[in-house]
């Protein structure tokens, strides 16, 4: 792999631009691997790669049903933050955001991680003091939050509407080192430095069976063959129920939609992340000039993939109201992802009931912003076939054992 | 929008009328059964990429729960039947028939 740098660049230029390589290769199938990975997104991306590089296996293929980046990894609102209530995912969101801080230089390519800052309003009384809560258990865990006052949001944030009526700006939960970064550079990124380990990329190939001898996994049946491996691991957000079907159990998981979209480009209006929660909204401004705002999801179970009309308009509306200024502003885009969502709105990163098959799943509507903490504890499990430290909290066992790891409270809907 | 049929108010209803319940004909064991069947009742769920029957309550309307099966990948509806039905009545399922040949039937 050609490295990126200010010097590629310099002499490329003098080359017509002929000479970049393809960034990552796609690969074919081998008759056996030792780990496969199910599922070409960011997770999976991430988990093959840290497998690589910190355990030095890669005898890998990550096996993509569509094409690298295609499911909810480019299809999020691309928010960072690590403001949880629980230690639990405190634990593996703010492993997350640290690793998000230098992962342009560890993998050689800009992911444009802008930490320009989150903020959670509070328009409930309700609401500002759960926020207080979560600001004193940051600060415990060691995340960088604090609360800040109506008039200091109003000076972080000039646009902002902090008289209401409906629902006055009370306060905010402010994490400074929060922010976005460039989705599809991330799984992009990921791919590149994964092809270069020598990890193979299928992409076009949908797992459509699961091989097992005795309850122990030994293969998946594609739609490009049939592949053994020791050890899958499924990362395949919101079709991991389908997948598990295949492996003959069921999980604690319903799909759903959840839809985005932006408005036209415009001047600079904004330079931080807001997250309305009470009203089901938020918004940030991307490089482009686009307001990127992301709302609610179905009430329903669908796979479809568009979601409905109906939640475009609540989160616009709600946002009118906090955000008069956005009032005139066109809708360019809007479009759905299927999110996989817990019980208790956390996630599973898990062994299962099939011998050597692991699950890394029901990120629900935030997965995004744990991508490379996801990665880490995900390669950590499969290598030493238990899970470590960041992952043993999130096991499929804790819906039995009652151990719930409630987030449903950290982001009414939005993460 | 979806558009669903109340089987008390006997009219279509349109989807911001209505609230899901989720998975429908789930069994509800007594207090003295085991973690695992009440895992099974209060968190496992099929999620089926296709036809699912499943719970919706007609909020604003009569308030009442009924059962309405549905395909989760195109959103087509194939019609409503009472909430005190234990599985899916013949004749939604030969609806559903019709439209879906390879539709293999209600698993539990």
């Amino acid at each position: 792999m050609k490295r990126y740098s200010l010097s590629s660049i310099f002499t490329e230029a003098f080359k017509d631009n002929l000479g970049w390589e393809k960034a990552w290769t796609k690969g074919q199938p081998k008759k056996e691997y030792q780990i496969i990975i199910v599922g070409g997104g960011g997770h999976g991306l991430a988990t093959a790669y840290y497998l690589a590089k910190n355990f030095n296996v890669t005898d890998i293929a990550v096996i993509e049903k569509g094409w690298i980046g295609g499911g909810n990894t480019g299809r999020n609102t691309t928010i960072i933050r690590s403001n949880y209530l629980q230690e639990s995912s405190i634990g593996i969101y703010e492993k997350s955001r640290s690793l998000y801080e230098t992962l342009s230089q560890d993998l050689n390519y800009n992911i444009m991680f802008s930490p320009r800052g989150v903020l959670m309003l509070c328009q409930t009384e309700h609401e500002l003091r759960a926020m207080k809560r979560t600001s004193h258990a940051n600060r415990i865990n060691g995340v960088d939050t604090k609360m800040v006052a109506p008039e200091e949001v109003k000076e972080i944030v000039p646009i902002i509407n902090i008289n209401g009526p409906r629902f006055p700006v009370l306060g905010a939960l402010w994490q400074p080192r929060g922010g976005t970064a460039r989705h599809d550079a991330v799984a992009w990124g990921y791919a590149r430095k994964c092809s270069d380990f020598g990890i193979d990329i299928i992409e076009q190939c949908e797992v459509i069976g699961v091989k097992k001898k005795r309850e122990k996994i030994v293969g998946v049946e594609t739609t490009k063959g049939n592949i053994k491996a020791k050890k899958v691991c499924f990362v395949a957000a919101g079709h991991s129920s389908v997948l598990a079907d295949l492996a003959g159990f069921r999980l604690p998981i319903e799909s759903v939609a959840l839809q985005a979209l932006v408005s036209e480009p415009i001047k600079p209006i904004i330079d931080c992340v807001v997250m309305a929660n009470t009203v089901h909204g938020y918004l940030s401004q991307s490089d482009k000039g686009e307001l990127v705002i992301g709302g609610g999801a179905d009430g329903y179970n669908n796979y479809s993939q568009r979601g409905s009309f109906l939640h475009v308009e609540e989160t616009v509306r709600a946002l009118v109201e906090t955000f008069p200024v956005i009032s005139r502003l066109r809708q360019l885009r809007q479009w759905g992802g299927i999110v996989d969502m817990t019980g208790d709105r956390s996630p599973i990163i898990s062994k299962t009931p099939v011998d050597g098959l692991y699950i890394n799943c029901g990120w629900g509507t935030g997965g995004f912003k744990a991508i490379p903490g996801s990665g880490w504890a995900t390669a950590e499990m499969i290598y030493n076939e238990q899970p470590g430290k960041l992952a043993s909290p999130f096991s499929i066992d804790r819906f039995s054992e009652g151990r719930l790891i409630d987030e449903s409270a950290a982001a009414a809907v939005a993460h | 929008m979806l558009n669903i049929y109340c089987p008390i108010c006997q009219r279509d209803c349109d989807e911001t009328e209505l609230s899901c319940g989720g998975q429908a004909h789930l069994i509800r064991r007594d207090h003295a059964s085991s973690d695992k069947n009440f895992y099974e009742y209060l968190y496992e769920r099929k999620n089926d990429k296709g036809i699912i029957f499943e719970r919706w309550r007609h909020v604003y309307g009569c308030g009442k729960w009924f059962h309405t099966a549905r395909c989760t990948l195109t959103n087509q509806v194939f019609g409503s039947y009472s909430a005190k039905e234990v599985q899916p009545p013949k004749s939604i399922l030969a609806t559903i028939r019709r439209s879906r040949v390879d539709f293999k039937g209600w698993v539990k």
